[in-house]
C-alpha cells in the first residue's frame, strides 16, 4: 500500500503524460503480483467496494485527537483524507497513552537526551543542579554531531516487534470487498496506525472513493503496454475480458504466458480520430473520393450488443476511450437489440431535435439516472459507423461499404432512439463550404445548432484506432471571435513552469466604478511559441501587482495586451462575476495593434448569448 | 550558573517575565539587560539568534551573535552591517546590563542559537527558530530547562510532522535514477536548507558533482570553509544544457519558477521545506516533487520540545500561535502568543534576491 500510495502521490504532482506513463510503467515493473494488478484495476476505475462515508473518517479522526487542534488543522489543510492522514497520531510505544485525545505521545527519547531527562521533572520543581549539567556547550559544527541522536520523525517509521506490518494494496482491496460495514471503522483504524502518512493519504482516498489523480484508464492501460512493449490497442481489444488483479495480462506482458483472449460479447474496438483540416489541405484532396457528414456537438461513443455463453444479449456503451458508460444511459439499453458494434455520436432529442451541448451536458455526470433525467433529456444514438455486424468485424472493409452495412443495419433495427447521421452532399469544396456555414439550408434542417462543421471520410479508409494522416478529416465551423483584454497572467505547469501561460482576459462593461474590464474567461493555448514568448515578456514588463503565482497585467484603456479569443460556445454562468462562460476559448491571434479601448464589450458577449438560446 | 547562584540582593524579586522581556514594535526588548532580540529595526544593542535576514538585519549599533551569525551577515550586507560586533560562544555567558546571557545551539542552521536570558532567578529562553532534528550541517539542539520558554511556531499544527529527511533524499534519488535524461531542480533556501540538501545526498552516497544557482554560492562555500563536507560543487552559470542532463542543481525557491530554469534540461522541479508537507502548497507552487525537508521543528518537535524544557509558561510567536498555545493550555501550562512581526519563513525575502539573481 505503501509503494502505491507513493505513486499516488508523485502522480499526482506530475504535469507530464509521458513522465506520468513512465512512473506507472516503473511501479508495474518493480512491484510483484498481486498488488500491481490491484494497482491497475484502481487506476482503471475497475475496483468496486462500497466506499466509506467522510462521516466515517471524521469519527475515527474525532477519537483520537483534541477537536480544536483538529477544527484548526482543518482548516488550513482543506482536505478531510489529508488532514487525518497527517494528524493521525502515530502509535505510542505504551498502549496505555495511546488513546488519549492528544495527538501527540509523550515526549520520544529519540527527540534529545533533555527530553528523557526532564519527562522524570515536573516542571516546578527541577533542580538547578541539573540544569547545569544539561547545557553543556555543545562544539561548533563539524564533527561529533548526531551519533545516535534523535532522528527527527524518523520514529514514525519505527516498529516495534509486535507491530504488524502495513498492509499490501491486495490485502486492502481484498479485505473491503468482504467487510461488513460495522467493522470498517475498526479495520481501517488499524490500518491507518500501520501506514505511514502517504499511505494514510491514500488508503482513505481509495476507501471514500475519492481518488482524483489526473490519470485516464487509457494512460494506465499504455503503461502496462508500455512494460512488455505492446501495442495498447491490444490491450484494449483484450480488456473487457480481464478482471483484477489481472495476472493473465501482466504474464503476458512479461513474455511468461499467452496473450488472453477477450470473451466479452460486447467488447470495445479503439476508436479512430480524425485530424482537424486546413485551408492549404484541399489543394491535394479530391472531393470525389470524400463522403462528408455532418459533425454533431455530442458525445462520440461506440454501442457494442453481444450474446454471451448463454446466448443472452449483452448491451454497452463505451466512450471514446473504451470507458463502460452503460451505466449512465440505460435508457438506451433496451435499443441495442442487434449484434453489432455502432459507431455514433450520443445527443439529447427533445421532439425529434437535436439539442444543443450545453442541454446534453446537464445528463452527464450524475451519480444517479433518474427517471425524471432520462424524461427531460431522452438520449439519442445517431449512427455514422458500423465496425462489427454479429459475428463479422467489418473494419478492414473501406469506409463506403461499412455506410452500406450501417444503412441496413439501422434499418433493421427500426428503433426511434437509433438513427442514421445523414450524409452532405457536394460537389466541390466550395460547395461543401457553403453547407457547412449554413447547415439549416443544407440538409440539417432545425438540427442546425447541434452541427458544429463537417466531417469528411476517404470512402477507401479502412477503420483504424488512433489518428491516421489522411483518412478522416474533420472542418469544424468557424468559430465565435472576440477581442479580449488580457488582465492576469499564471505561470503554467511542467515545461511551461517558467512562463507566464494561463491568461485572463476581459471585456469592458459599464460597472459600479464606470468603464471597466469584467473577466470572461480563461485561455492556456492557441498561441505559437514564439507568440508565447512574445505575451511572457510583455506579462513580465508591464505587471503592476503579484499574488502569489498570479500576475496583475496592466489593462488600462491605452496600455494593455489585446487577446483576439476564439470560442465554441456561450452559457450563463452565475459562477462568473461576468455571468457568461465560454467553452473551450483560446487564443486564435495577438492584436498588437489594436488598444485596449477598442476591444469587446459584455453586451456583444450577452447579444451572442442570446442569439444561441433563443435558436 | 543562574542568577540565583550569583547572590544578588533581592530587591527585585518580584519582578515578573514580562519585566525582562517584552515585546515591542522593534522586537523583542530586554530593558533591565538594555538589548533587543533580532530586533527587527535598527537598536543600540542587538543580540541575533541566527543569520537568516528576517532574524539578522543590518543597522544596528552593536550586535552579539555566533561568529559564524556575525560571518553571515558580513556576506549579506557587507563589513559596515553593524558599528560593532562581539562575537559569543555556545555555552558562552556574558553579563549585559542586570541580566546574563548564554548561547545554546537551536538546531536550525549553522551558527544558529537559542539565548538563555536569566535575572535573579527567572530563567527565560528566547530560542529563535529551532529544530531538534539531525542536520549534519549545525550544532544540534540543546534542551534548555527553563521558566519561560520563548518558542517559534512555523510548524505549528499537528498536521505537521516532517519523517526523515533521509527519506525524502532517496525520493529525490530514486527520481534521477527514473528519469536519468532530465535535470533535477531543487528550490532550496539559499542559507541553511541547501547545504543540508547537499550533505543529505552525500550521506545517501551521491558523490557526482551539485550544480548551485549564483545566489548560494557564498554561502555554501562559506559552509565550507568551516568544515561542513559538501563534496565537489559547480555553479550552474556557464554550463550548457548537455552538460546538466542527469544532474540535480539548487537553487533559491522562487528561480526554480522562473526563466533561470529554461537552461535545464526539462527540469523536474523539486522544493525541500516543511510547507511541502500540505500537497496543496505544493501544488500551489507548481511543485513536482515535494520533498519534506524542514529547517524548522515539526509538531511533535515544538511539544516535545516545550515538554522537555520544563518550562511552566510559553510564549509563542511566529507562524501557527492558536494551536500551540491550545495545547500548552490543554497540558496546565501558561501560554500566550507573542505579538511579534517581522518573522517569518525566509521565502519572502528570498523572493526579491532570486529575481534578481541573472533574469
Amino acid at each position: 500500500m505503501n509503494r502505491f500510495a507513493e505513486l499516488l502521490d508523485r502522480l499526482a504532482y506530475e504535469p507530464g503524460r509521458n513522465n506520468k506513463l513512465r512512473l506507472i510503467t516503473a511501479y508495474f515493473r518493480d512491484t510483484p503480483d498481486p498488488d500491481r494488478g490491484y494497482a491497475l484495476a484502481a487506476l482503471t476505475g475497475a475496483l468496486s467496494f462500497k466506499h466509506a462515508k467522510p462521516g466515517l473518517i471524521r469519527d475515527l479522526i474525532a477519537d483520537r485527537t483534541d477537536p480544536v487542534l483538529f477544527g484548526l488543522s482543518y482548516d488550513y489543510v482543506g482536505d478531510l483524507s489529508e488532514t487525518v492522514a497527517l494528524m493521525w497520531p502515530r502509535r505510542a510505544v505504551n498502549h496505555d497513552e495511546s488513546l488519549l485525545g492528544h495527538p501527540s505521545p509523550p515526549p520520544s527519547p529519540a527527540r534529545g537526551k533533555g527530553a528523557q531527562f526532564s519527562a522524570a521533572l515536573s516542571p516546578r520543581t527541577k533542580s538547578k543542579a541539573a540544569i547545569d549539567t544539561l547545557t553543556v556547550p555543545s562544539p561548533l559544527a563539524g564533527e561529533g554531531q548526531g551519533e545516535g541522536y534523535h532522528t527527527g520523525g524518523a520514529s514514525d517509521e519505527q516498529r516495534g516487534h509486535n507491530n504488524p506490518p502495513p498492509p499490501t494494496l491486495s490485502d486492502v482491496v481484498t479485505t473491503l470487498r468482504t467487510l461488513g460495514k460495522t467493522d470498517l471503522p475498526k479495520q481501517l483504524a488499524r490500518w491507518l496506525d500501520e501506514l505511514d502518512e502517504t499511505g494514510r493519504w491514500a488508503l482513505l482516498k481509495l476507501v471514500t472513493g475519492a481518488m482524483r489523480i489526473g490519470i485516464s484508464a487509457r494512460l494506465a492501460k499504455t503503461s502496462a503496454a508500455a512494460l512488455g512493449d505492446k501495442d495498447p490497442h491490444d490491450i484494449e481489444l483484450i480488456w473487457p475480458g480481464l478482471a483484477p488483479p489481472y495476472l493473465d495480462l501482466f504474464a503476458w506482458l512479461e513474455g511468461r504466458g499467452d496473450k488472453p483472449v477477450n470473451r466479452d460479447p460486447a467488447p470495445f474496438r479503439p476508436v479512430m480520430l480524425a485530424h482537424a483540416i486546413e485551408d492549404a489541405d484541399f489543394a491535394s484532396l479530391e472531393p470525389a473520393d470524400f463522403i462528408a457528414e455532418w459533425k454533431w456537438d455530442g458525445i462520440r461513443v461506440q454501442a457494442v450488443a453481444g450474446r454471451d455463453e448463454r446466448g443472452q444479449m449483452q448491451a454497452r456503451l463505451y466512450s471514446r476511450t473504451g470507458e463502460d458508460i452503460t451505466k449512465s444511459f440505460p435508457d438506451l439499453v433496451p435499443s441495442l437489440r442487434l449484434p453489432g458494434a455502432i459507431d455514433g455520436e450520443l445527443l439529447v432529442l427533445r421532439d425529434g431535435r437535436v439539442q444543443t451541448f450545453n442541454v446534453l451536458q446537464q445528463r452527464l455526470n450524475r451519480k444517479v439516472v433518474s427517471p425524471k433525467l432520462i424524461k427531460d433529456f431522452p438520449i439519442h444514438l445517431r449512427a455514422y459507423d458500423l465496425l462489427g455486424d454479429d459475428e463479422n468485424d467489418l473494419r478492414e472493409l473501406p469506409f463506403a461499404e461499412r455506410r452500406a452495412h450501417l444503412e441496413t443495419f439501422v434499418k433493421k433495427l427500426d428503433d426511434p432512439r437509433i438513427d442514421l447521421s445523414p450524409t452532405v452532399t457536394f460537389d466541390s469544396w466550395e460547395t461543401l463550404m457553403a453547407a457547412r456555414a449554413d447547415p439549416s439550408s443544407a440538409g440539417a434542417g432545425e438540427d442546425a445548432e447541434a452541427v458544429e462543421g463537417v466531417m469528411l471520410k476517404r470512402r477507401d479508409a479502412p477503420y483504424l484506432p488512433g489518428r491516421p494522416k489522411g483518412q478522416w478529416w474533420k472542418w469544424k465551423r468557424d468559430p465565435h471571435i472576440i477581442d479580449a483584454v488580457l488582465m492576469y497572467a499564471q505561470r503554467g505547469h511542467g515545461k511551461r513552469s517558467s512562463y507566464y501561460s494561463d491568461y485572463t482576459f476581459g471585456v469592458w462593461t459599464n460597472g459600479e466604478d464606470g468603464e471597466q474590464l469584467v473577466p470572461v474567461g480563461k485561455a492556456y493555448f492557441g498561441f505559437t511559441d514564439e507568440e508565447l514568448l512574445q505575451i511572457d515578456r510583455f506579462v513580465r514588463r508591464n505587471t503592476t501587482e503579484k499574488f502569489g503565482p498570479v500576475r496583475h497585467v496592466v489593462h488600462e484603456p491605452d496600455q494593455g495586451l489585446v487577446l483576439e479569443v476564439a470560442f465554441e460556445g456561450l452559457q450563463r454562468s452565475p459562477r462568473h462575476k461576468s455571468g457568461v462562460a465560454m467553452r473551450f476559448p483560446r487564443i486564435s491571434r495577438l492584436r498588437w495593434d489594436k488598444p485596449p479601448r477598442e476591444a469587446d464589450r459584455l453586451e456583444t458577449l450577452e447579444r451572442m448569448l442570446k442569439d444561441v438560446t433563443a435558436n | 550558573m543562574t542568577a540565583k547562584h550569583r547572590g544578588q540582593s533581592t530587591y527585585m524579586s518580584d519582578m515578573r517575565p514580562h519585566d525582562i522581556l517584552l515585546p515591542v514594535a522593534a522586537g523583542l526588548c530586554c530593558k533591565p539587560g538594555g538589548f533587543h532580540i533580532d530586533p527587527v529595526r535598527p537598536v543600540e544593542r542587538a543580540v541575533i539568534t541566527h543569520g537568516h535576514s528576517d532574524h539578522a538585519r543590518p543597522g544596528h549599533g552593536a550586535v552579539l551573535a555566533t561568529q559564524e551569525t556575525l560571518d553571515m551577515m558580513r556576506l549579506r550586507y557587507g563589513d559596515n552591517f553593524a558599528r560593532s560586533t562581539q562575537a559569543i560562544r555556545y555555552g558562552e555567558e556574558i553579563r549585559l546590563g542586570d541580566v546574563t546571557v548564554k548561547f545554546h545551539p537551536a538546531g536550525h542552521v549553522l551558527g544558529s542559537a537559542q539565548i538563555a536570558v536569566s535575572c535573579k532567578d527567572i530563567c527565560i529562553v528566547a530560542s529563535g527558530d529551532y529544530k531538534d532534528a539531525t542536520d549534519p550541517t549545525c550544532a544540534p539542539f540543546d534542551v534548555v530547562p527553563c521558566d519561560v520558554f520563548i518558542t517559534e511556531a512555523t510548524f505549528g499544527l499537528p498536521v505537521f510532522r516532517h519523517g526523515d529527511a533521509a527519506d525524502e533524499v532517496k525520493k529525490l534519488l530514486a527520481s534521477v535514477a527514473l528519469f536519468p535524461e532530465r535535470a533535477h531542480l531543487v528550490g532550496a533556501y539559499s542559507l541553511g536548507k541547501a547545504q543540508r540538501v547537499i550533505a543529505l545526498l552525500r550521506e545517501q552516497g551521491y558523490d557526482a558533482p551539485i550544480y548551485l544557482h549564483g545566489a548560494m554560492e557564498e554561502i555554501t562555500h562559506y559552509y565550507q570553509s568551516r568544515g561542513v563536507a559538501l563534496g565537489e560543487l559547480r555553479a550552474v552559470k556557464g554550463m550548457k544544457k548537455a552538460d546538466l542532463v542527469g544532474t540535480i542543481a539548487l537553487a533559491p525557491p522562487e528561480a526554480t519558477s522562473d526563466i533561470w530554469t529554461r537552461r535545464f534540461p526539462d527540469p523536474v522541479t523539486a522544493f525541500a521545506s516543511g510547507w511541502m508537507r500540505v500537497r496543496a502548497r505544493a501544488r500551489q507552487r507548481g511543485v513536482e516533487l515535494p520533498l519534506v525537508i524542514s529547517d524548522h521543528a515539526d509538531w511533535d518537535g515544538l511539544t516535545a520540545t516545550i515538554a522537555a524544557t520544563g518550562a511552566g509558561e510559553v510564549w509563542v510567536t511566529h507562524g501557527q500561535e492558536d494551536a500551540l498555545v491550545h495545547w500548552c493550555k490543554s497540558r496546565g501550562l501558561a501560554a500566550r502568543p507573542l505579538d511579534l512581526v517581522g518573522y517569518g519563513d525566509e521565502e519572502e525575502s528570498e523572493a526579491v534576491a532570486a529575481d534578481e539573481a541573472d533574469t
